[in-house]
């Protein structure tokens, strides 16, 4: 494979990414605005060899995909707001049993049924808390569509690396648009292989045993060691288990991969943030228009940056801290009432200096929107 | 092999109550894998949430314990992307036909490989014993003091009605029966139903006075009769054993094969 100058929507870039990274087993159920993904890879994955199944709902996709994960194979489904509600409980599932994973997000307006073909981002804190319990998640994003390939095949390395669903949270505007992308050579992004235990047959495999680095090497089902996987508490063969000790070791194994790992997961872009006093943060489509906003005002000579988050969970607290340091304005720019916002102020020294400019009507938020938004935070009217 | 040799020895005592049907399960179970005589790596056992599905743990296969009512659809995951293997589901009655409906019904639609082994005893029993979509009218249970008045589910023509190649039905008293029937639905290529009545004492039959478990075993030996015996046509209040339905129908993941096929020449 060559690199390749393309135009296509977002969706199809998703695809592209997903199928470079090494997708084979996809299922999901359609929905505005994700269901090109599904048509997308129903007619590319069979020319692989792959497979597509088109479940009776999303708890099933969910579930089919975990099934299909535990055989050996790269797996993700698709779906926007009200589909991810459903898969809450399968996501679940997949931290506790640890199943790499991708899960991704086209969001829409919200809450319920909301706004199927509005942009929204308004799943972000139901990508950290929908599913019940203490838990730890990785979620990426993405502003266009180089990036979103880039985004797409590091979902799927961090799902490998870390042994646990990742979600991809796009939105509206980015699955829809039609840009300009180059999908890269082959081996141009360096892909995560499953890792796979060496125990050989016969022999005790510990499948939720990790080593000393913290992963936890799998054996493909239908392969040579038989265990067990639950989403109840377990211990290191994966058999249920309600020994405390055992228990709470889990639910810190589970949290801290993660957790431990912020700076490796974190991915962001920063523009002109050196010596910026306002810093823009955004992310996803919304950080479209903000860059368009801090470009026009850098031009001008004013001192405006933007830091745009490409990882919004775990959230890289200490990071927009340190960006954010020398800032005596700080503006979240999303398409919510404040989601990214309520990480930024715990973030910050001064959470009194960070403002929100926001949309919530469906409408793509646009650089006039920001403008216009920055212009009352200013004092200066409309 | 020897039947211990399918199970996980470290594991029993099970959990089950004394007197339960599901112990009989999971030994015609064993007998019946043992005479198929697959390879133990070839088979994953899926199941969901309930007393049933707790037989997962005593096999030794490769075992997905999964979420209540999932069941099927975590093991249409695992067939779709390996068909070479055996997928056997067991599940309970709650499990499958309540919060796994309408994943049961598409899993028959479907008619993937995969062979559902409901163990319907009329109750949800691991909660403590509240009325299932089986119960039927008339039962007593902790959530239908006063008699229950949701109508029951027959397992047996809601598979047949969704399209599932091989559906039959049979009882913990009927264990050589239970064991045949097992054998045949593996074989079968194609989503597979065996429905088995199972006796749960503790809570079915303390709410509806049936006695022990002994009693209701009896019960299940003098209120079922052979499908398509004379016994049968001269008393149809009697419910039906055997196998119901035996076709066959286009199995998914083969017709798949045939859409990789198609896509790699470009259709």
């Amino acid at each position: 494979m060559t690199e390749t100058l393309a135009f296509m929507q977002g969706n199809e870039v998703c695809v592209e990414a997903a199928m470079y990274a090494g997708l084979d087993f996809f299922a999901g159920y359609p929905i505005t605005p994700s269901t090109e993904i599904a048509e997308h890879l129903a007619r590319r994955l069979p020319t692989i060899g792959g497979k597509y199944i088109q479940m009776e709902d999303e708890i099933a996709s969910v579930c089919a995909i975990i099934g299909a994960s535990l055989t050996g194979h790269k797996v993700m489904t698709a779906t926007s707001g009200p589909g991810f509600s459903l898969m809450q409980e399968g996501l679940g599932f997949a931290i506790m049993a640890e199943i790499p994973c991708v899960i991704v997000n086209v969001q829409r307006g919200g809450p319920s049924t909301g706004l199927p073909t509005g942009p929204g981002q308004g799943d972000v804190l139901q990508a950290r808390w929908g599913t019940h319990g203490d838990h730890a998640i990785i979620a990426l994003t993405a502003s266009n569509h180089q990036d979103l390939f880039t985004m797409t095949v590091e979902a799927f390395n961090l799902a490998e690396t870390y042994r646990t669903p990742v979600i991809l949270l796009l939105d509206e505007v980015l699955g829809h648009m039609r840009e300009r992308v180059v999908l890269p050579e082959k081996n141009a992004i360096p892909l995560v292989q499953r890792l796979r235990t060496s125990v050989k047959a016969g022999v005790d495999y510990r499948p939720y045993l990790p080593r000393d680095d913290g992963r936890l090497p799998m054996s493909d089902f239908g392969g040579e060691h038989r265990y067990n996987v639950t989403g109840l508490y377990h211990d290191m063969w994966g058999f249920p288990t309600t020994n405390p000790k055992i228990v709470h070791g889990l639910i810190r194994h589970l949290t801290d991969k993660i957790r431990n790992n912020v700076k490796e997961i974190t991915r962001y872009k920063e523009y002109y943030l050196e010596d910026a006093r306002t810093i823009f943060i955004s992310y996803g489509s919304s950080a479209r228009s903000a860059l368009h906003v801090v470009n026009n005002r850098k031009a001008r000579g004013e001192r405006v940056g933007l830091l745009e988050l490409q990882s919004l969970w775990p959230f890289p607290y200490s990071l927009v801290a340190e960006k954010c340091d020398h800032a005596r304005l700080i503006v979240v720019v999303e398409m919510n009432m404040g989601q990214v916002l309520l990480q930024v102020k715990r973030a910050v020294s001064h959470p009194d200096r960070v403002m929100l400019a926001n949309r919530l009507d469906g409408v793509f938020i646009s650089p006039t929107d920001i403008q216009n938004i920055l212009r009352l935070i200013q004092g200066k009217g409309v | 092999m020897a039947i211990k040799d399918y199970i996980r020895q470290r594991f029993f005592p099970h959990i089950w109550c004394p007197g339960c049907g599901h112990g009989i399960v999971l030994n015609s179970l064993l007998h019946a894998l043992d005479q198929l005589a697959i390879p133990k790596n070839d088979i994953v056992m899926v199941s969901g949430i309930g007393c049933s599905s707790r037989i997962t743990g005593y096999v030794d296969l490769h075992t997905l314990h999964t979420l209540h009512g999932r069941a099927l659809a975590f093991a249409a995951g695992v067939k779709m992307s390996r068909p070479e293997l055996h997928v056997i589901v067991p599940m309970g009655d709650g499990d499958a036909l309540s919060i796994g409906g309408n994943h049961f019904i598409h899993a028959a639609r479907r008619n993937m490989d995969i062979t559902a082994i409901v163990m319907n005893n009329q109750i949800y029993g691991m909660t403590g014993g509240q009325f299932s979509p089986l119960s039927g009218c008339g039962s007593k249970a902790t959530t239908a003091p006063f008699g229950n008045i949701d109508r029951a589910f027959d397992v047996a023509q809601l598979a047949m009605a969704a399209g599932a190649g091989f559906v039959a039905r049979t009882t913990t008293y009927h264990v050589k029966q239970m064991t045949d029937l097992i054998i045949e639905a593996i074989n079968h290529k194609g989503f597979s139903v065996v429905e088995i009545l199972s006796q749960c004492p503790t809570y079915f039959g303390k709410h509806n006075n049936l006695g022990s478990a002994v009693d209701m075993m009896e019960y299940f030996k003098t209120s079922t009769v052979s499908a398509g015996s004379d016994e049968a046509t001269d008393r149809p209040d009697l419910i039906r054993r055997g196998v119901f339905v035996n076709r066959h129908s286009p199995e998914y993941c083969s017709e798949y094969e045939k859409i990789i096929e198609k896509a790699k020449e470009g259709i």
